[in-house]
């Protein structure tokens, strides 16, 4: 069965609970930084996001007759670091070597990367998942390549190359250092596949920004996730499992949101085991993620044919960092993942549930930024998982990437816990924030927003109501303090919501003789 | 007639400039006239910049009318082969596929010849992408030799070669990734020096093969092949593989022309079979003519050398087919639309673009390339290929352990007619069996006259080889030798060379098709 979906023809799926009975899913995840070096890896051009088109290039990023590469050691060592933050091998002499295939938006019709010998290799990193445990995650290898440009197909509905009228190509993110870190194969996660995916990806975007060495915005493609999966038969004895061989795997491309990792492999999973049940088998191909329907389609077929005709890079000399630089490097690392999170959570005062669940929802660096900009931890991790989860959850986007900084949400908290705002109101001035009407201050100030603390105003409101009520009223006074919280609902109301609830109860308990 | 200051070598142009007794604009000038006079029949230049070089040659007259402090070269022209980058003036590389391509920038070497105040006289003529050995390969027809119109005056760098041996300029600049200097300076009785890898800036050089191109001097004397050596060698920060170290003593080198004492290694591996007995019979005289000098002569065996070609024509095709994938008709150069397609596609313009702009020889190395390097097939081609590569680079530090310097002729023959071997390209790539594997080791190599053959009267070169990064030991010898065929000649051996017809105003012929000329 399928349906026509925005365009695209959503395929056969089976319920993700079948897959786990028949099947057992193995993951690769390839995930593409980018650094943030001043200067591209090759040449001297600035690397800003969002300029004019075609204002950040020279000969060699675009590729003229004649330019040639210079390697940007900033890079390098930036590459290093993240090598040594996966606990990898650091290599003391490699190349790199050019990937030839030809597309409009390459410069030089090869792409300069690294092939059989990367600057980092056999590492892992340990991603900390919902339940508690540990998902132990190992690294292939971690090398340096350079971005390339960026192709606008203009006309045509899907802003796709196929219908398009014309292209348009930006080369000013062509030569943008990159560097591609490439997992083992994820085997044993099961029924955990999706959460583990998407755990191991928000865990590197925190590393890489404890790095300092990319911006980590998934939005603007700063970190970029190719999703290779495949399914094998589950083995009736699971210590066997792993002697099961590989199925056919697919890689679908530009994942570019922590929810969307999960939820690709999630859709991977149940399309496969789809194809699978029905006897068929899976076409080794890359597949395009669709954010807005939740599937993938079929892109372009790939197989073993496929020939990129690596060779070393003659145009540069080999990359051999000493010994006693990677030391350098390597006194220069954050502390590890593991350890930070213990340290915040004392810092913050969280429970080891409260903690469980920031991780989860992938706030932990949000909640540390806002913090630092001072919030308090509890404000902090009340709107970033209660309101702003809630909000971005129903608009299927990232906490991260949804629209209120760690700054907004540290002003939103100093307005309650000062008592200028009460929840409703800081409830207002976040739909303003996120309406780009400006700081949590400046929207409460334009629209009005503030606690009346006046309690003239707030008295006759309060006699008002209980007049109105002298039933409730009664029940007060015979000391039944809990009844007085439907008078303080209504005090509310007829203070359109401006008002201290704590005063008005303390008020009407003083009017009721019940204080 | 040549006039006075065509015949002069750039030292001595350089010395009468300096003492005012021309000005650069005369000499500037005059060689102007001389490609006018002659270049009709030669065809050297795809493009002369006559306005610019006479700018700068007028800079330099102020400047040196002000008592400035000027290079010992400024105002001393020179032409440069197409394959470097020059802002504001055409480079095609002698291809379609460039035709009309104005760089935005300057290649290193260029931006060093302009702030040395050399006025650039124009671009010379090449085969396309410095892919042949007598530039019938060139998309603009062909250049042609001084001492025969009928014959081919050496390839790639055929029209630099040709410039400097018919007095059209007294210096010009070649580019040699496997013999593209050496042999048309051999074929030409030039003086060509290909440096020590690394030795002189890349960048803004339209690559052939990246590890084997390396861009030299192109002149009638060994001093003044020095004396361009000093002005484009040394460190350049855009290109990762230049070496970083001062330009080696050339000039002092040339200039001492002392040999006494060196070990003289002959490769025997080069100069036997397949040589014509007049290029043999000079070389074999040059050799004589060390010794008498002082020079002790070794023989030396270099048996790789026998895998050098096929290694070469692996690599180069390997490294050109990935260097030239950026000849797409997306950003710059010829642009075609396939015939017969509704709204094509970017891939469809890219290979119509490439299948019209690109000449047969391109697209073989292309193809040659393309397949050494796929999967399956590399390790067998571009891998062994790599293999020979270091025992050749074994061979040449075996060899230079008995000797200073090697020495074997450049080239098997001398100057073969145009058309002779334009359908065999393996005879036409046997032309740099001796000069290829200097290339495949990254050593320098100069090239300079030997005399001229007995059964054609045409040039025959000697070429000297040294270990890396000791390029003076090439001019010391070199100039060495330059004296004692000086003498024996009673005089420099161009001066042998026929008078050319000089053709009205020398207006380009349209025979070859050629379609870049100013």
């Amino acid at each position: 069965m399928s349906t026509a979906t925005n365009g695209h023809v959503a395929e056969p799926v089976v319920d993700y609970a079948e897959v786990l009975k028949t099947y057992d899913p193995v993951m690769g995840l390839e995930v593409h930084v980018e650094l943030n070096t001043a200067t591209k890896m090759f040449c001297g051009c600035a690397t800003g996001f969002g300029e004019a088109p075609n204002t950040q290039t020279c000969p060699v990023c675009l590729g003229l007759p004649g330019a040639l590469p210079v390697v940007n050691v900033a890079a390098v060592d930036s590459a290093i670091r993240i090598g040594l933050a996966l606990n990898c091998e650091i290599a003391s002499w490699c190349r790199f070597a050019r990937k030839n295939y030809f597309y409009p938006d390459m410069p030089k019709n090869f792409q300069t990367s690294q092939y059989d010998e990367p600057i980092a290799y056999n590492g892992y990193l340990d991603v900390e998942m919902p339940d508690g445990s540990t998902y132990r995650v190992e690294i292939e290898r971690a090398h340096m390549e350079e971005d390339t440009g960026k192709s606008l197909h203009i006309g045509g509905a899907t802003g796709r190359i196929h219908g398009a009228d014309h292209s348009l190509v930006d080369y000013n993110r062509a030569g943008i250092p990159l560097v591609e870190i490439v997992t083992r194969p994820l085997v044993g996660a099961g029924a955990h596949a999706p959460e583990v995916a998407k755990a191991y990806v928000a865990t590197l975007r925190d590393l890489l920004k404890a790095l300092r060495v990319s911006d980590v915005r998934m939005e603007q493609g700063s970190i970029r996730c190719d999703v290779n999966l495949s399914l094998r038969a589950r083995s009736q004895d699971p210590a066997a499992q792993n002697d099961v061989p590989l199925g056919t795997r697919t890689e679908t491309k530009n994942v570019n949101s922590l929810r969307s990792v999960e939820r690709a492999v999630r859709y991977e999973m149940t399309r496969h085991a789809a194809v699978l049940n029905g006897g068929a088998s899976i076409l080794q191909e890359t597949r395009h993620w669709h954010e807005d329907t939740g599937v993938t389609t079929s892109g372009r077929v790939k197989s073993d044919a496929d020939d990129y005709r690596y060779f070393p890079e003659p145009d540069l000399v080999p990359v051999a960092p000493t010994r006693e630089h990677v030391e350098e490097l390597r006194a220069t690392m954050p502390e590890p993942p593991a350890e930070r999170r213990r340290r915040l959570q004392g810092d913050w005062g969280y429970s080891d549930l409260e903690m469980r669940d920031v991780m989860n929802a992938g706030a932990v660096l949000l909640i540390e930024e806002t913090v630092a900009a001072g919030g308090t931890p509890v404000g902090a991790r009340k709107w970033w998982l209660g309101e702003i989860a809630r909000r971005a959850s129903a608009q299927a986007r990232d906490l991260a990437d949804f629209g209120v900084t760690a700054a907004d949400v540290a002003e939103l908290d100093g307005l309650v816990t000062s008592g200028r705002l009460n929840d409703s109101m800081a409830r207002q001035v976040l739909d303003g924030v996120l309406a780009s009407e400006g700081s949590p201050v400046a929207v409460a100030d334009a629209r009005g927003l503030r606690l009346v603390k006046d309690d003239g105003a707030l008295s006759d409101a309060v006699d008002a109501v209980i007049a109105a009520n002298p039933a409730v009223a009664d029940k007060v006074r015979e000391g039944k303090v809990a009844a007085a919280g439907a008078l303080i609902g209504q005090v509310m109301k007829e203070m359109k919501g401006q008002a201290d609830a704590a005063r008005a109860r303390e008020l009407i308990l003083e009017k009721l003789g019940a204080a | 007639m040549t006039s006075d200051i065509t015949r002069a070598s750039a030292a001595v142009l350089a010395d009468r400039l300096s003492r005012k007794e021309i000005s650069a604009v005369e000499a500037t000038q005059a060689h102007l006239d001389r490609i006018e006079a002659v270049d009709g029949s030669v065809k050297a230049f795809l493009h002369v910049d006559a306005e610019g070089a006479l700018a700068t040659a007028r800079e330099v007259d102020k400047r040196r009318i002000a008592g400035e402090d000027l290079h010992i070269l400024a105002g001393v022209p020179i032409a440069v082969k197409d394959i470097a980058t020059t802002m504001g003036m055409p480079t095609t590389a002698g291809s379609k596929i460039l035709a009309g391509w104005i760089p935005p920038y300057d290649a290193t070497i260029v931006t060093r010849l302009k702030a040395a105040g050399m006025p650039i006289l124009g671009k010379t003529n090449m085969d396309e992408f410095a892919m042949g050995s007598s530039t019938e390969h060139s998309a603009y027809g062909p250049s042609h030799n001084p001492w025969d119109l009928e014959r081919i005056p050496g390839g790639s760098g055929g029209g630099s070669s040709a410039a400097v041996a018919s007095y059209m300029a007294p210096l010009a600049i070649g580019t040699d990734t496997g013999g593209s200097i050496r042999q048309p300076a051999a074929v030409t009785g030039t003086v060509g020096c290909k440096p020590t890898y690394g030795g002189v800036s890349r960048y803004g050089l339209i690559a052939l093969a990246s590890s084997l191109d390396q861009a030299g001097p192109v002149s009638r004397t060994v001093l003044d092949a020095a004396l361009l050596h000093s002005v484009i060698g040394g460190y350049d920060p855009m290109d990762s593989t230049s070496i970083d170290a001062p330009v080696p003593p050339v000039l002092e080198a040339a200039r001492r022309a002392d040999v006494k004492g060196l070990r003289i290694g002959v490769v025997k591996e080069l100069g036997g079979e397949g040589y014509q007995p007049g290029v043999r019979a000079r070389f074999e005289e040059s050799v004589q003519l060390l010794v008498d000098a002082g020079a002790e002569v070794v023989e030396v065996s270099c048996p790789s050398f026998d895998y050098a070609l096929a290694a070469y024509y692996l690599i180069l095709p390997s490294e050109a087919s990935s260097n030239l994938a950026k000849f797409d008709a997306m950003r710059y150069g010829l642009r075609v639309l396939p015939e017969g397609v509704k709204d094509p596609s970017a891939e469809q313009v890219m290979a119509a673009s490439r299948d019209a702009g690109f000449g047969d020889e391109v697209k073989r190395r292309i193809i040659l390339g393309t397949y050494a390097l796929s999967s399956g097939y590399y390790d067998a081609y571009y891998g062994s290929a790599q293999k020979v590569r270091t025992l050749i680079q074994r061979d040449f530090a075996a060899a230079f352990e008995k000797a200073d310097v090697l020495v074997s002729p450049t080239t098997p023959t001398t100057a073969f007619k145009i058309g002779e071997k334009i359908n065999d390209p393996l005879a036409m790539y046997l032309n740099d069996i001796a000069t290829i594997p200097a290339n495949l080791s990254g050593i320098p190599g100069i090239s300079l006259p030997s005399g001229l053959a007995d059964e054609d009267g045409l040039p025959t070169g000697i070429q000297i080889l040294a270990p890396a990064t000791r390029d003076e030991r090439l001019y010391g010898v070199g100039a060495a030798l330059e004296a004692a065929l000086v003498q024996r000649w009673g005089g420099p051996l161009l001066a042998r060379a026929p008078e050319l017809p000089t053709g009205a105003n020398g207006a380009p012929t349209t025979a070859n098709g050629r379609e870049v000329r100013a």
